[in-house]
């Protein structure tokens, strides 16, 4: 999935040449040479909300379980729910350490009977990977793990036209599947898996297509979504995802800080006996976390950093994302302050040596329409 | 945009933290470059200095904030704030869309206007914005 870099530089995705085509500004990320933005990252982001935008997330990983326990190993490492995850279906998940601490965020993928695919964060590929067959040995169930990600590309497209557009390369019987479903399909003649999943809050699909013909796909969308379709980059990704305060690893999750904490306990299946399960639980002993995770509206138009202060009449808290959101036309943050606070809550946080007036609200921070 | 070379006009001066400053009567008006737009993108707040402000040469007067970064604004001489850009707060977006025009961000009463001849000319800010971008 990298074009030829030399050793202990930057990977690329397959899509490289044509981000430095488009005149996107490249940045490092997670090891990769990754656009950030083509245009305007304030553009790009409108464009996914109004009409569409094009995201070449190849970077990310690609797990493959297959064998008879397939399934049980799964549900060892992943906090919803596997079993009932049937054929097509997609799932959104944790992979946790017995801390109840997390490995990464995923989803899971039931492509087969016996046959799951994992997709994860390019940060931690290797992480997943190690923590995976750790996990595998432990357990001596039948089963084999094979990393998919240099053989895989991915591009997200979302936005209301999106399936439209997608539509346009789809043979005429292909049924749009439903979402958090995916189907396989041919689009423009190259076989992809085609997810109605997400991360920005829009409809629209990830889709999965071998590395190898992964240019290919991206012509052919571009050229399916004429005007409507806009290039996007990692800017807007970022200011999308928090918009709808959905979670970044290295910021809202780590070794450090557990589902519970982060307000994804709807993603959390007790009774299957995934790792970490003992300890999420406590939490239900203990009348909940000490801390959690909330959004965050700021005063004026300065932005809040990860790794700010937030100041609470409780004790401090901490910032672990913060942009200004175009759809709120504010500053937003997302964080962790002590567990009592409600939307409603005045709070602040620190910019620069001064205090900034925020607001706890009720998350996702945009509606669609 | 890849193709696209940065304005640096000919009849400023510049400083390597890719801050103008321009001569306009009595007054030496200062902002960022177009290349610093460019690397700060979407601009969404400018935090300014108090009018009457004395800068030492080299001191931070305000902030310039992006959706992705926050960033120093630097005044390379010596002199007092007579004239902030007080609509930036409403319109940020100025210092993308004409850094050299409407997006001027302060204007000072320099101490010494000789100071200038001290700092980058535009030829010599071009070629610190080739090392850096390749440009």
């Amino acid at each position: 999935m990298s074009e030829a870099a030399p050793a202990g530089e930057l990977r690329r995705t397959p899509l490289w040449s044509r981000h430095v085509a488009a005149g996107a500004k490249m940045v490092p990320f997670a090891g990769f040479d990754m656009p950030v933005v083509y245009s305007s990252i304030l553009d790009e982001h409108r464009a996914v909300r109004t009409r569409a935008g094009m995201f070449d997330v190849s970077h990310m990983g690609e797990l493959r379980l297959r064998g008879p326990a397939a399934l049980e190993l799964a549900q060892r490492l992943f906090t919803n729910d596997v079993a009932g995850t049937g054929l097509g279906r997609v799932r959104y998940g944790l992979v946790c350490v017995e801390s109840g601490g997390v490995v990464d965020d995923v989803t899971l993928y039931r492509t087969g009977e016996r046959e799951l695919l994992l997709c994860v964060n390019a940060s931690n590929i290797a992480a997943d990977l190690a923590h995976v067959r750790e996990v595998h040995a432990k357990s001596g169930l039948d089963c084999e793990i094979e990393d998919e990600s240099e053989a895989t590309g991915l591009l997200a497209l979302q936005g209301p036209e999106a399936l439209r557009i997608v539509a346009r390369l789809a043979p005429a019987d292909l049924k749009a599947p439903k979402r958090w479903h995916f189907a396989r399909a041919e689009l423009a003649g190259i076989p992809v898996l085609l997810s109605r999943t997400g991360y920005t809050g829009e409809d629209g699909y990830e889709i999965f297509a071998p590395a190898e013909r992964t240019v290919a796909l991206w012509d052919a969308l571009r050229e399916a979504g004429g005007d409507a379709l806009a290039l996007a980059g990692l800017g807007a990704r970022d200011t999308l995802r928090t918009e709808m305060a959905y979670p970044l690893y290295g910021h809202e999750l780590d070794l450090e800080h557990d589902p519970i904490e982060a307000g994804l306990e709807r993603f959390v299946a007790y009774g299957r006996g995934f790792l970490g399960e003992d300890a999420l639980r406590r939490h239900q002993t203990r009348g909940g976390p000490a801390r959690r995770l909330v959004g965050l509206v700021l005063e004026g138009r300065q932005v809040a950093r990860p790794g700010f202060r937030i100041e609470t009449p409780a004790g401090d808290g901490v910032v672990t994302s913060g942009t200004f959101a175009p759809s709120v036309d504010a500053p937003i943050a997302l964080g962790y302050v002590p567990a009592k606070f409600e939307p409603g809550a005045n709070l602040a946080v620190e910019i620069r040596g001064k205090l900034a007036p925020c607001k706890v609200v009720a998350t996702p921070f945009y509606q669609r329409a | 945009m890849a193709d696209q070379d940065y304005k640096i006009p000919e009849d400023c001066h510049y400083t390597e933290s890719d801050e103008w400053l321009r001569e306009d009567g009595a007054v030496v008006r200062i902002g960022i470059t177009d290349y610093a737009q460019s690397e700060l993108n979407d601009i969404v707040f400018v935090e300014l200095p108090e009018r009457g402000t004395q800068l030492e040469a080299g001191r931070t007067f305000g902030v310039v904030e992006s959706v992705k970064a926050v960033s120093d604004l630097v005044c390379p001489i010596a002199g007092e704030v007579v004239e902030i850009h007080s609509k930036l707060s409403e319109h940020p977006e100025w210092l993308n869309e004409d850094p050299y025009g409407r997006g001027w961000i302060i204007a000072i009463s320099p101490e010494d206007i000789d100071e200038l001849d001290g700092l980058l000319s535009a030829a010599d800010y071009r070629a610190h914005v080739k090392a850096r971008s390749g440009k």
